[in-house]
C-alpha cells in the first residue's frame, strides 16, 4: 500500500549551496516562529537560543550529549529508510525498539558473568535485533500473506509491546534491589566502550556505519533495488518476476531489526538498565526527518544531528528561561512545518521547468 | 473473584467505560471521515490535545461545559485547518505535517497550561448529568449507562446520523468518491479540495470535542499529554472500521472498556499490574486480524493530495 506517496528520488542533484539553504531558510524560519511565541509570552527568545546554542553544541559536555542522542535515532532511522523505501509503513517502532532494550538489558547482566566484555556486548546487541525483528514478523505475515495494512498492525503491536515490556520489566526481570521496579543494571565499566576519551559511547559510530550501510545497499545493489521497486509500485514487483512475499517479509525484518538495535544501543551505551514506564518515543519524532531527508541516509545523518541538538539545547535552555521543557517540541513542528514547506516550492517549481 | 460481581463495582465499570469510550469514540468518527475522503489524519492526537485544553480553559473561566465543548470543537477545527491549508490545498505530506500537528500542539498546550497555571492542574466541579427518563432506573444499567453527560447520547446518535450521510446522502457519495477517484468527483463537478477540506474540519471539530469531553467530564482537569495515545487508537478505530460508523462505535467499546477495567481493579485492590489489562484490547484486536485476516479495504486515494489533471 502506498500512502501519500510521491515516487522520491534519491540523490537530488541539486547543488551543495542549494541543498544548505534548503535546509537554512526553514530552520531561520522557525526559530522566528518560536522567538514570536516567546516574545508573546514576555520571555526573551534571545536568552533561549543563545543558551540551546551553548549547551548543546558549544559547551563540550553538552555536545557529546548531543552525539549521544544522535545513536539511537541514526539506527531508527535507519530502520525506517529500509521500511519505507521498500513501501512498509512501520509505524510501530516504538514497541521494538522497547522490547529490545528490555531483551538486551536482562541479558547483559547474566552474560557479564560469564563472558567477557566484547561477546556480551555483541550477543546483547543481536538479541536486540532479533527481538526487534520478531516483534515485527505478525505484522510482516499479515502483510505478505493477506495484503492486511501495517500501519494499523504495526501501531497495534508498538502499544502492545510498550505495555510487554512494562509486565516484564515489573513482574519477571525486576531487580529487587531498587524501589523503582527496573531491569539490574549492567555496571557501567561493561558497557559499550567511549570514543576516545569522550562520554559518547561507541554505538554511534556503529549507528553512522548503519545508514551509510543502508544508504548503499538501498542505492547501490540489486537487492536494494528490488526493494524499491516493490515501494514504488506493487504490481510492477508481482510482474517483474520478484518474490514480493519474500522480500516484504525481509524488508520488514531489517526494518524492525535496525530499530531493535537502536534499542539495545541505547542500554549499552547509556543506561545499562531499562525502568518501567520509560518510553522515550523516539519513533514518532524520526519517522518526519526521514520523510524530509527524501529517505536519502547522509541528510538524515545532518537533519538528527540538528534535531538532537535543538533536544538536548532545548530541555535545559527552558528551565533557564522559564518556559516548560515541552516548548521545544513546539520549534521541532514549526522546523517540520517549514521544511515541508520549502520541499514543496522546490518540487513545484522543479514541474514548472521541467514542462 | 465475587468481590469483583457487586452492584458498585459493576456500575464504576460501566460507567468507566462510557467515559473512557465516548472520546475515541468521537476522535474515531471523525478520523472515518477524513479517511473516507482520502485524507490521511495523523495529526488526530494533536488535534484532541488541542480541544482539550481550550474547552477546559473556557469551561473554567466561563462555568459552561456547553461553551467548553464548542470552544473544544472550535480548537481541534484550528489544528485541523493547518491540514487544510498545507495538506489539502499546497499537497504537503500529509504523514509530516500530521507528526507535526501532534508535536506542536503537545509542546504548545503545555507551555499554554504553563503560562495560564504554572504547575498547578485546578479541577472543574463536577460535570451536569442527565438521566434518561425510564431508563436510568434500571439496576446496574440504569447508573452505569443511561446517566451520564449529555454529549454522550449525542455522540451515540452521532453515529445513526453518520451511517445514514454515508449511505445516502449526496454529501456521503461525494466524500466517498474524494477517496476513491477524485478525478471523477471533480468531473462530476464537485470541488474535490472543499469536499476534503470539509471533511478535515469536521474531523478536527470532532477531535476537538472528545477532547473537551476528555478534559472537562472525564478527568475534570487538564494535564499536558493527557490524550496518552487515545488519538492514536482512534486512527486505528476508523481504519479497522472500513468507513462504518458502528464499528467505530464497537471498538471505542472495546478500547473504552479495557480503560475501565484498569482502574475498576486498582479500586477493588487486585494486584495486577495495569499493563496487563492495557494489552487486552489490542491483543484482542491483533487476534481477530489474524484469524480473519484480509484487506482493509482503505480508499486508493488515501494520502494523495489531489492535484487537477495530474495523473
Amino acid at each position: 500500500m502506498t500512502i501519500g506517496g510521491k515516487t522520491i528520488d534519491a540523490g537530488s542533484g541539486s547543488s551543495a549551496p542549494a541543498a544548505a539553504l534548503r535546509v537554512l531558510i526553514p530552520v531561520i524560519l522557525a526559530l522566528a516562529g518560536g522567538a514570536v511565541i516567546l516574545l508573546a509570552l514576555g520571555k526573551n527568545p534571545i536568552d533561549y537560543y543563545d543558551y540551546v546554542i551553548e549547551r548543546s553544541l558549544l559547551r563540550w559536555g553538552g555536545f557529546q550529549e548531543t552525539l549521544t542522542r544522535m545513536a539511537p535515532l541514526l539506527l531508527i532511522a535507519a530502520g525506517l529508510i529500509v521500511a519505507f523505501r521498500a513501501g512498509i509503513w512501520n509505524l510501530g517502532g516504538d514497541g521494538q525498539f522497547l522490547l529490545a532494550a528490555v531483551a538486551s538489558a536482562a541479558l547483559a547482566p547474566v552474560l557479564i558473568g560469564i563472558l567477557p566484555r566484547a561477546p556480551t556486548l555483541v550477543l546483547c546487541m543481536l538479541a536486540g535485533i532479533a527481538v526487534g525483528a520478531i516483534w515485527s514478523l505478525i505484522p510482516a505475515i499479515l502483510k505478505a500473506r493477506y495484503g492486511v495494512n501495517e500501519i494499523i498492525t504495526t501501531l497495534m503491536m508498538s502499544f502492545l509491546g510498550t505495555s510487554l515490556s512494562n509486565v516484564l520489566i515489573k513482574l519477571i526481570l525486576r531487580d529487587p534491589a531498587t524501589t523503582v521496579p527496573q531491569t539490574r543494571s549492567l555496571p557501567v565499566d561493561d558497557r559499550l566502550p567511549r570514543l576516545f576519551g569522550t562520554t559518547t559511547h561507541s554505538g554511534l559510530l556503529i549507528a553512522i556505519l548503519a545508514v551509510i550501510l543502508v544508504h548503499l545497499v538501498m542505492t547501490r545493489t540489486a537487492f536494494g533495488l528490488k526493494l524499491q521497486v516493490l515501494g514504488t509500485n506493487r504490481a510492477a514487483a508481482v510482474h517483474a518476476g520478484l518474490r514480493v512475499e519474500r522480500l516484504t517479509l525481509l524488508a520488514f525484518a531489517l526494518s524492525a531489526g535496525f530499530i531493535g538495535l537502536a534499542g539495545a544501543v541505547e542500554v549499552l551505551g547509556v543506561w545499562g538498565t531499562v525502568r518501567a514506564d520509560w518510553n522515550p518515543a523516539y519513533g514518532l519524532l524520526v519517522v518526519p526527518l526521514v520523510f524530509l531527508a527524501r529517505f536519502n541516509g547522509y541528510a538524515v545523518i545532518g537533519f538528527t544531528l540538528f534535531f538532537s541538538a535543538l533536544m538536548v539545547g532545548g530541555e535545559s535552555a527552558a528551565r533557564r528561561v522559564g518556559v516548560p521543557q515541552h516548548y521545544v517540541l513546539v520549534l521541532v513542528a514549526l522546523l517540520l512545518v517549514f521544511l515541508a514547506l520549502v520541499e514543496y516550492r522546490d518540487q513545484a517549481r522543479g514541474k514548472r521547468v521541467a514542462v | 473473584m465475587n468481590a469483583l460481581l457487586t452492584e458498585p463495582f459493576l456500575i464504576s465499570l460501566l460507567f468507566g467505560a462510557v467515559t473512557a469510550g465516548v472520546p475515541l469514540l468521537l476522535a474515531g468518527l471523525g478520523e472515518q471521515i477524513s479517511e473516507k475522503s482520502g485524507v490521511l489524519n495523523i495529526g488526530l492526537e494533536g488535534m484532541m490535545l488541542c480541544g482539550a485544553y481550550a474547552g477546559f480553559v473556557t469551561t473554567w473561566y466561563t462555568g459552561s461545559f456547553w461553551l467548553g465543548f464548542l470552544a473544544g470543537g472550535a480548537g481541534g477545527m484550528a489544528a485541523a485547518l493547518i491540514v487544510l491549508l498545507l495538506c489539502i490545498r499546497r499537497g504537503l505530506n500529509q504523514i509530516v505535517i500530521g507528526i507535526a500537528i501532534t508535536v506542536g500542539m503537545q509542546g504548545l498546550t503545555s507551555l499554554l497550561h504553563f503560562v495560564e497555571f504554572s504547575r498547578t492542574y485546578p479541577r472543574l466541579p463536577a460535570a451536569p448529568l442527565l438521566a434518561l427518563p425510564y431508563l436510568s432506573r434500571i439496576p446496574i444499567l440504569g447508573k452505569g449507562l443511561f446517566s451520564h453527560n449529555p454529549l454522550v447520547y449525542l455522540s451515540i446518535i452521532l453515529v445513526g446520523v453518520m451511517s445514514w450521510v454515508f449511505r445516502s446522502t449526496n454529501l456521503g457519495l461525494n466524500l466517498e468518491a474524494a477517496g476513491n477517484k477524485p478525478a471523477a468527483l471533480d468531473a462530476a463537478g464537485v470541488d474535490v479540495i472543499r469536499t476534503r477540506s470539509f471533511a478535515v474540519l469536521a474531523t478536527g471539530f470532532l477531535a476537538g470535542l472528545g477532547g473537551a469531553y476528555m478534559a472537562n467530564v472525564g478527568a475534570g482537569l487538564f494535564v499536558p499529554f493527557m490524550t496518552n495515545g487515545a488519538g492514536v487508537i482512534g486512527i486505528v478505530l476508523a481504519m479497522l472500521a472500513r468507513g462504518r460508523p458502528l464499528w467505530v462505535l464497537t471498538g471505542a467499546a472495546l478500547f473504552g472498556a479495557s480503560l475501565a477495567m484498569t482502574t475498576a481493579l486498582q479500586v477493588a485492590g487486585i494486584d495486577i499490574p495495569t499493563d496487563v489489562v492495557q494489552m487486552l484490547p489490542f491483543a484482542i484486536v491483533m487476534l481477530v486480524l489474524v484469524i480473519f485476516a484480509r484487506h482493509s479495504m482503505l480508499p486508493p486515494a488515501l494520502g494523495f493530495p489531489y492535484v487537477r489533471g495530474e495523473r
